[in-house]
């Protein structure tokens, strides 16, 4: 009797098991990021690079403005390539830049942000790499521009250039 | 094209023998005849000869560059040295399970020529069960990964072997890892015929356990040379990484040794049955389930080959088939009968052994929770998860101090009643280790308790095995040998990981990168040509603190079949430490970014899990166990 309640549990359980698996088929998990333009934005909530505090997307991304979503890390070489047109950018007023700190020590990022200026309105630390898997990123850097309303309209590989920043430019007008 | 054409039929005519075996042998289950007839063992023969024809057929293709074959055409390359032409055999989805196949057709017919004197109806079901998965594996592979598909027309040139799977070790890490997994397939399909037959007794624990070594030994031995391989060609710098594709290579060894430690109990006293058969079926399903999670693509790897859906649900309704089966047989065939309530004394060799296995248990769970609940939970809740190295190391460590102290008492008890002997050796044994534990990290800047209580545990174990080695001369040698060998791998890996240094920088040629008192000095960069990629390596001046200087060479190649850049590490490997020498190209930049680490004890920790192989290899050569 003891036994036949026990394959019973074994049975259910390794039943679901399969069915779990079966199901993760379908949605393979080789991680390559959907192709994220005119998709709307990730609701996450991250900590914030200046104070331990979470912060939710929803208090960041406000309606009727554009903002820019740029990965970037202290390791990245190229990122260091197109901080200075960041910096530009963050000079044009209709649109946020939002900083998305990619799997970095957090003392490396600070004194790259103090060297080279900081032309984020907002940064936020993504430790293991997670929520750029959200934003649909390849790796570092990339750039999102996010519009009115919340939705991702470009998507930009690698540095940016100045090619690109016209681009953007002549969406947010 | 001819050998392709021979390579797939003799596939289809290996399924067929595989009916006439499987034929045969129900029609010899009931005969009188007290042996197994010649007709099964010839016929088993026959199926193992088409299968070797099929994969000698295969290798050819790829020493020919025979591009009409589409497997070749994706996984070679004209250019490709030959050493790689024949890996790249097995270096792909296809090659690799029709290797598999060869394993087991080949196991299961020394199987029969080795147990000559099992009973008959043991061996007959024995190999029906492996029959069964042989089949499956038969049907895999041709109905969804034929590695005879005839591409027409015949294409000049093939796609290449992914540069990372060209390097000589990893020409060896399947094979010798296939070895271990299919061995456990053997021990799958005794066990359950054993059951069935009731026959799980010394005798059988005797005659299945040369077949539990062997497979422990190959996989052991396979795990590291992956290791290996990922310490120096994946460029990360480390040696285990707690990946899933690791992970599930290691659980079946975690059961096997579990299963080795019970099949010792069975062989001695004709207990912990139960144990044994349920060891013996996860052990191979643990197998099986690796397979399908780095194979179907649910698990992101470079051993993904597979990215056809089909494959995946395949592998996994095989899989269950496989499980519930041996649950079918295990449930119906498993009788509580009264010698299963052991009662041991409390200190005696059986105990220790069944506190081993909850140890081992209980490492299994937390490494299946790890490496599956994120498959869990991004079905249920789409919820993306990834878990790493802390998980795995604050769920085991905790445990692994005391699992160390037990095991260096464990090993000096006797069978029935024991006692333990030399207390007051064993309590200064164990006061020198703490006071050498001390002595040597309290100047590191690392949690002090925690590690003094890790090490010093480990050490203990250390003295006490290599005690054990001294006193006891010949007697019981493998046990010694290969728990001195897990002493020893213990203390490598914790002194790594509390020993090793980092330094990532950027730096162009010619530039010099200072730190306490060391300095990097990047001299110069060198073009080179090998026969299927070019390369640049860079050559660095590195002075350490004492005013030494070692040069180290590292290299980007760039393949051009496929093009891919890979970076090989240049390693320096002394007795004590490893430098470690790493570079990559920073895109539309003069700078090159470089990661230098210094490792102490890797060379010990690849010698200590020889030691602990050696230790199984003594076993199996040795004629009878301890007295």
């Amino acid at each position: 009797m003891k036994n036949k309640i026990r394959l019973f549990f074994l049975v259910i359980f390794l039943s679901f098991c399969f069915i779990i698996f079966l199901k993760g088929l379908d949605n393979s998990n080789i991680y390559t990021p959907r192709i994220s333009e005119q998709k709307k934005l990730p609701i996450f909530q991250a900590k914030s690079f200046n104070s331990d505090i979470y912060i939710k997307s929803e208090k960041i991304f406000e309606k009727n403005s554009f903002y820019i979503v740029n990965i970037w890390a202290s390791w990245c070489i190229p990122c260091r390539r197109e901080h200075p047109l960041l910096m530009k950018l963050s000079k044009n007023k209709s649109v946020k830049l939002i900083g998305l700190n990619y799997k970095d020590n957090i003392n490396n990022a600070k004194k790259f942000i103090n060297e080279l200026g900081n032309p984020y309105f907002q940064i936020l630390i993504d430790k293991y790499g997670t929520l750029a898997v959200e934003f649909g990123a390849y790796g570092v850097p990339e750039t999102f521009l996010i519009n009115q309303d919340k939705i991702i309209v470009k998507k930009f590989v690698g540095p940016i250039n100045q090619q690109i920043i016209d681009e953007i430019k002549l969406i947010i007008k | 094209m001819l050998a392709n054409q021979i390579g797939y039929y003799s596939l289809v005519i290996g399924v067929l023998f595989s009916f006439f075996v499987c034929a045969a042998s129900i029609k010899d289950f009931n005969s009188s005849n007290k042996r197994i007839s010649q007709n099964v063992l010839a016929l088993s023969f026959m199926q193992l000869t088409f299968v070797v024809v099929s994969f000698l057929s295969l290798i050819l293709s790829f020493i020919k560059s025979d591009f009409s074959n589409e497997t070749v055409f994706n996984n070679s390359h004209t250019t490709k040295p030959l050493f790689y032409k024949i890996s790249g055999t097995w270096g792909n989805h296809e090659g690799s399970l029709l290797l598999w196949l060869l394993v087991l057709t080949l196991f299961i017919f020394v199987f029969l020529v080795k147990s000559r004197k099992q009973p008959k109806k043991y061996r007959i079901l024995t190999l029906l069960i492996q029959q069964i998965i042989i089949i499956g594996f038969f049907l895999f592979v041709l109905i969804t990964s034929n590695p005879f598909n005839y591409l027409f027309p015949i294409p000049n040139e093939g796609l290449g072997l992914n540069p990372i799977l060209q390097d000589p070790i990893l020409a060896i890490h399947p094979p010798i890892l296939y070895l271990g997994y299919v061995g456990s397939s053997i021990i799958f399909s005794a066990s359950l015929a054993a059951i069935t037959q009731n026959y799980v007794s010394k005798e059988w624990g005797q005659h299945i356990k040369k077949w539990v070594l062997v497979s422990w030994i190959f996989l052991s031995i396979g795990i590291m040379l992956g290791s290996i391989w990922a310490y120096y060609e994946l460029g990360w710098g480390g040696f285990w990484f707690w990946d899933p594709v690791e992970n599930v290579s290691l659980m079946p060894w975690l059961t096997l040794t579990a299963l080795l430690h019970c099949i010792l109990v069975l062989e001695k006293r004709g207990v912990l049955k139960s144990w044994v058969v349920i060891l013996s079926i996860t052990t191979f399903t643990l197998s099986m389930c690796g397979t399908f999670l780095v194979r179907s693509g649910i698990l992101n790897s470079v051993h993904t080959f597979a990215n056809d859906p089909s494959r995946g649900i395949f592998i996994l309704i095989f899989l269950f088939v496989l499980i519930f089966l041996s649950l079918g047989i295990f449930f119906l065939s498993h009788k509580e009968k009264n010698e299963d309530f052991y009662n041991f004394f409390w200190l005696s060799k059986e105990t220790s052994i069944l506190v081993n296995n909850w140890f081992m248990m209980y490492f299994l769970s937390v490494i299946l929770i790890g490496t599956v609940y994120p498959i869990f939970l991004d079905v249920v809740t789409a919820e993306k998860i990834s878990v790493g190295p802390p998980f795995y190391h604050k769920l085991i460590a905790p445990f692994l101090a005391p699992f160390l102290i037990f095991m260096a008492f464990a090993i000096k008890l006797k069978w029935i009643k024991s006692k333990i002997e030399n207390r007051y050796s064993l309590i200064i044994l164990f006061l020198t280790s703490l006071f050498l534990t001390f002595l040597i990290i309290k100047n590191l800047s690392t949690d002090l308790l925690f590690y003094t209580v890790l090490i010093s545990a480990a050490f203990f174990l250390f003295f006490t095995t290599l005690k054990e080695l001294f006193i006891q001369k010949l007697k019981n040698i493998p046990q010694t040998v290969a728990h001195f060998g897990f002493s020893l791998l213990m203390l490598s890996i914790l002194f790594n990981s509390i020993l090793s240094s980092e330094i990532i920088t950027n730096i162009k040629i010619g530039e010099r990168y200072n730190y306490n008192k060391s300095q990097i000095f990047f001299e110069k960069i060198e073009e080179k040509k090998g026969s299927n990629f070019n390369s640049i390596i860079g050559y660095f001046k590195i002075t350490n603190e004492n005013g030494k200087i070692i040069q180290l060479k590292p290299e980007i190649r760039i393949y051009n079949q496929p093009k891919i850049i890979t970076s090989e590490a240049d390693i320096k490997t002394t007795f004590l430490e490893d430098k470690f020498l790493v570079m990559n190209i920073v895109k539309g930049n003069e700078y090159f970014n470089i990661r230098y680490q210094t490792k102490p004890f890797m060379f010990w920790i690849w010698i200590s899990v020889l030691l602990l192989s050696t230790g199984g290899l003594i076993s199996v050569l040795k004629k009878n166990y301890e007295k």
